[in-house]
């Protein structure tokens, strides 16, 4: 595939498939609890429904209230199309670095934590003080996750971490198993899903990615909704290629492509599957016991870290 | 040594022992006291996986005797009696509030650091690779002090010293194939009459001074101090 067209390939990706992983695990949990659920093409239709609608801003907000919308679900596609979905041959490889990628997010995060408090109303304030004691103990968390990964691979690109995932002989590694759990724990936190936050909720106690919205509406509103259902594409697809890259494409040939995609849809489609099952299962935690949670993905990150100094260089 | 190097028996245990340093971190951070009785009996039956695998990968038999008596006692047998103790005493929905949970995890993993760095030095050893398995083990028995030292609940000091003698036998399995089978019954009777102890104290305890918190055993005689 030629590169351009594979840059375009991964801006559309992130950018279609993830209101149907969003409309798949609303669907599963609706399975769940013996509902039929809405079709899966209803995130779609909403994000239509929103684009056409005018988009009202309060007499209080500041410009950073209109960009906002636009920083929040620019900077996390920028992140999503860095990352290598169907294979390590990636156009954007020089600039897909996860720290890179970390900071992306976090400029995301920034201007959604500021338009949640331009306003001036008391729960855009609520969320955004929220959403910053989360983020700011799930990022030394993500970072030390994916340093054990980058240790192993000798590489922070993460091209080149696929790509010797790819090539490296297959072994268990313990580190990796606690790297996945550290990321499974910080992805659903940094997601905002059930045990730290419900997206399907607006009850004023525990929301916490809703209170910064608000006051949105028409296309603003669609735009972070849309942004947040890229997000949790993006950590999914983050999941699955590095820990399972099994599948994935290293030549570009157009069989080995199709291929990929598929492999890709069929993980991303289990991973949805177990997301739907977990928040079934859980209930949502008080806020305040957040930190404890994230310390202790810190905590595996940090395992992960020392089992691979200490069960897996060997230091000889 | 590199883990590439080696056959995936022994890649497998050490995925289990990094587990077992995970049981230990969890019963450090745990809360809840039965659900600490569990992480214990994952624990043992962890330890059990491993002494099984070294039995099969070293091709030693003798192991697999070590192997069933640790999960039978530390996974299945000891954990049933805490429980059923536990619930005599009526402690099963008790959860104990922490003084600095994060300030323990990050010491804990201090220990580890530390007991890595005290290993390193040592050079012979029948596998290379076993020396970081002593690190873990090592680990685990400085965190089940630390679980000792962090606690008020007493049960939760017994779940501590028991994981202490866990990290004892990784250690003894992984770089000795067992200790003789003599000394292995002797330890494990031990562990089984020092557990049924714990069960009589527990209860003459609480029958003293009506609580399990060794905070409030800090006065040597019955009477309450004069005023």
């Amino acid at each position: 595939m030629n590169t351009g067209l594979l840059v375009l390939f991964q801006f559309l990706f992130f950018a279609l498939a993830a209101p149907l992983l969003a409309g798949w695990v609303k669907r599963v949990k609706a399975r769940l609890q013996n509902r039929r659920g809405t079709p899966l093409l209803q995130g779609y239709r909403e994000l239509w429904k929103l684009m056409g609608k005018q988009a009202l801003v309060p007499d209080t907000a500041s410009p950073v209230y209109r960009i906002a919308p636009y920083v929040v679900f620019a900077s996390t596609l920028l992140a999503a199309a860095t990352l290598p979905v169907l294979g390590p041959r990636l156009p954007l490889a020089s600039m897909a670095d996860i720290i890179v990628l970390v900071g992306l997010l976090a400029l995301g995060r920034f201007f959604l934590a500021l338009a949640g408090m331009d306003v001036g109303t008391a729960f855009g304030g609520l969320g955004s003080s929220r959403e910053m004691l989360i983020s700011s103990l799930a990022e030394p968390a993500i970072l030390m996750a994916v340093f054990t990964l980058t240790l192993t691979a000798h590489s922070t690109n993460l091209a080149s971490v696929t790509d010797f995932l790819l090539h490296s002989a297959p072994a268990l590694r313990p580190s990796f198993l606690f790297a996945l759990m550290a990321l499974l724990l910080v992805g659903i936190a940094e997601t905002g899903r059930i045990p730290v936050d419900n997206p399907a909720t607006h009850l004023e106690l525990t929301m916490v990615h809703e209170a910064m919205i608000l006051e949105y509406s028409g296309r603003h509103l669609a735009l972070m909704e849309w942004a947040a259902q890229i997000k949790l594409l993006l950590y999914a697809v983050l999941l699955v290629n590095l820990f399972f890259p099994w599948g994935m494409d290293a030549q570009g040939t157009p069989t080995g492509t199709l291929v990929a995609l598929t492999a890709v849809t069929f993980k991303l489609a289990v991973v949805g599957t177990a997301l739907g099952v977990t928040e079934s299962v859980l209930a949502k935690m008080r806020l305040f016991k957040v930190p404890l949670y994230l310390d202790m993905a810190f905590l595996l990150a940090l395992l992960g870290l020392l089992s691979h100094v200490i069960l897996e260089v060997g230091s000889r | 040594m590199t883990l590439l190097a080696l056959p995936l028996q022994e890649q497998a245990v050490f995925v289990l022992a990094a587990m077992v340093l995970f049981t230990s971190f969890l019963l450090l951070a745990q809360t809840r006291l039965v659900t600490s009785i569990h992480t214990f009996a994952w624990q043992g039956g962890l330890v059990a996986a491993i002494t099984a695998l070294m039995a099969w990968s070293s091709d030693a038999p003798h192991l697999y005797l070590s192997a069933a008596l640790t999960l039978g006692l530390k996974a299945l047998l000891i954990p049933w009696m805490l429980h059923r103790l536990v619930r005599r005493v009526e402690l099963d929905r008790h959860t104990e509030s922490l003084a600095w949970p994060a300030a323990t995890l990050l010491g804990g993993a201090g220990l580890v650091l530390f007991s890595y760095w005290v290993v390193l030095p040592i050079e012979h050893l029948e596998l290379a690779a076993t020396r970081n398995i002593v690190a873990i083990s090592l680990s685990v028995v400085l965190l089940g002090m630390l679980l000792m030292v962090a606690r008020r609940q007493i049960v939760q000091e017994v779940i501590g010293f028991m994981s202490i003698e866990n990290g004892l036998f990784l250690g003894a399995v992984t770089t000795a194939h067992g200790m003789p089978l003599v000394v292995e019954l002797g330890v494990a009777f031990d562990v089984l009459v020092a557990a049924i102890l714990f069960g009589v104290f527990f209860l003459q305890i609480r029958e003293s001074i009506e609580s399990l918190d060794a905070d409030r055993l800090d006065r040597l005689s019955e009477r309450e101090p004069e005023a």
